[in-house]
């Protein structure tokens, strides 16, 4: 540890979650401003906290930015393919009812490609934590316009403007049952931790939206500027509000005045997705303890 | 810049009501690391400190950014309360507590907590 002069902080070769990140990779590919690598130390540092076992958690990915997360963290993790992390999360999680399932993805991914993998996930409520990384556009592409572009925005591919109403998802998900539904913003870190923690903690399907700046894909075209100039708009105009109602809203960063609202807006206990029978799938090996006894037990009888 | 969260009408930073454990309760102190060849120049730790006691550096590093380290005077000023550690994208800053300071929090205390 060097210091390089009166005010500088003490220089350090490696941070805390190192042991959990592969740190090889680092620094990341992620732009200089993108909320992405947040949403990943948060969702690190929930599972340091959910006192689980590393080797229990899993995490997926889809494709796009948000894709990454699962080459970054150091536990077991899928890179699946496109808008079909859902899918790929909810094997796991049925077969290995005992793993702690998030899928990080982001809303191209989720809510496009994989529009509905979410809605039919959400309605048989599979015990998984879907985080929802909005950047409000498809940013690996190159910026192209997708279903949570807000109206008016240019893009690659809306160089007039977006004519699309976007997404409401933490209201489409509520709609179809999901047992937790939230929306934070980059900025709130502290919270987004804890929401990420009371889902892994909830029985059932909790989604957490996530709204991150793009300043490459989304900033650029709508001169919103730089990576800390959205937070700085985040910081403006977040209401948090856990009773909001979820018809309204509705997210328009565009128009000064509207107010983006985030919150733990829904919070149920509706019975987790289990397959027909309701007992717990069998071992790998194809017996269970149970199911040898009664073999045993049968062959006594004979 | 306001914080429109917070639903009274209360200054920045004013607690809402006199803290009950004010007498007894400390400051934790920290100490604050970064990683300079990590850093991508985001600010987000030096515009977010609630102390506001980081700035960008002068120096830069391998890939030409800016780092960010602790102003002029600050360095005790750190109360350890791990924003920029958890907000950094790069996982490129953090805190340590070193000590927790003896002198009680003052009433008022907080109000030279103000981020530019």
């Amino acid at each position: 540890m060097t210091t390089t002069g009166p005010t500088a902080a003490i220089v350090a070769k490696k941070h805390p979650v190192d042991d959990l990140l592969r740190a090889d990779r680092l620094p990341h590919i992620l732009c200089p401003g993108c909320g992405i690598g947040t949403t990943m130390h948060c969702y690190l540092e929930a599972l340091v906290e959910s006192g689980v076992h590393v080797d229990k958690h899993v995490c997926v990915s889809g494709i796009g930015c948000s894709g990454r997360t699962a080459g970054y963290v150091k536990v077991d993790s899928y890179h699946s393919t496109h808008g079909r992390a859902l899918p790929f999360a909810l094997g796991i999680a049925v077969y290995r009812p005992e793993l702690t399932v998030t899928v990080i993805s982001g809303d191209g991914d989720l809510s496009s490609i994989g529009g509905n993998h979410l809605i039919h996930a959400a309605r048989r409520n599979v015990n998984m934590t879907v985080i929802c990384i909005n950047n409000f556009n498809y940013g690996m592409t190159g910026g192209q316009a997708g279903p949570t572009t807000p109206m008016t925005a240019k893009s690659g591919t809306t160089p007039y403007g977006v004519a699309d109403k976007p997404f409401n998802l933490p209201h489409l998900v509520n709609a179809v049952g999901a047992n937790f539904v939230a929306r934070w913003s980059v900025l709130h870190a502290r919270q987004l931790k804890d929401s990420i923690l009371r889902g892994m903690r909830k029985p059932g399907f909790a989604f957490i939206e996530v709204l991150s700046p793009c300043p490459t894909g989304f900033g650029r075209p709508n001169d919103v500027g730089e990576g800390i100039e959205e937070m700085l708009k985040y910081h403006r105009r977040c209401k948090w509000d856990d009773k909001a109602r979820l018809e309204d809203v509705d997210i328009d960063m565009l128009r000064p005045d509207s107010p983006v609202i985030v919150g733990n807006f829904v919070d149920r206990d509706r019975p987790a997705f289990c397959p027909a029978t309701g007992a717990p799938p069998a071992s790998p090996t194809g017996a269970t303890e149970e199911s040898t006894k009664e073999r045993a037990a049968m062959k006594d009888a004979h | 810049m306001t914080k429109t969260h917070r639903k009274s009408d209360q200054p920045k930073n004013k607690p809402l009501r006199t803290p009950m454990d004010l007498s007894y309760a400390k400051v934790p102190q920290g100490q604050v690391y970064v990683i300079p060849e990590r850093c991508k120049e985001c600010r987000f730790c030096v515009e977010f400190c609630p102390q506001g006691m980081l700035t960008l550096s002068t120096e830069i590093n391998a890939k030409g950014y800016h780092y960010p380290q602790i102003r002029e005077g600050r360095e005790k000023d750190c109360i350890h309360c791990g924003f920029c550690n958890l907000v950094c994208p790069e996982f490129a800053i953090y805190t340590h507590e070193i000590a927790a300071v003896d002198t009680p929090i003052q009433e008022g205390s907080h109000e030279h907590a103000v981020t530019e």
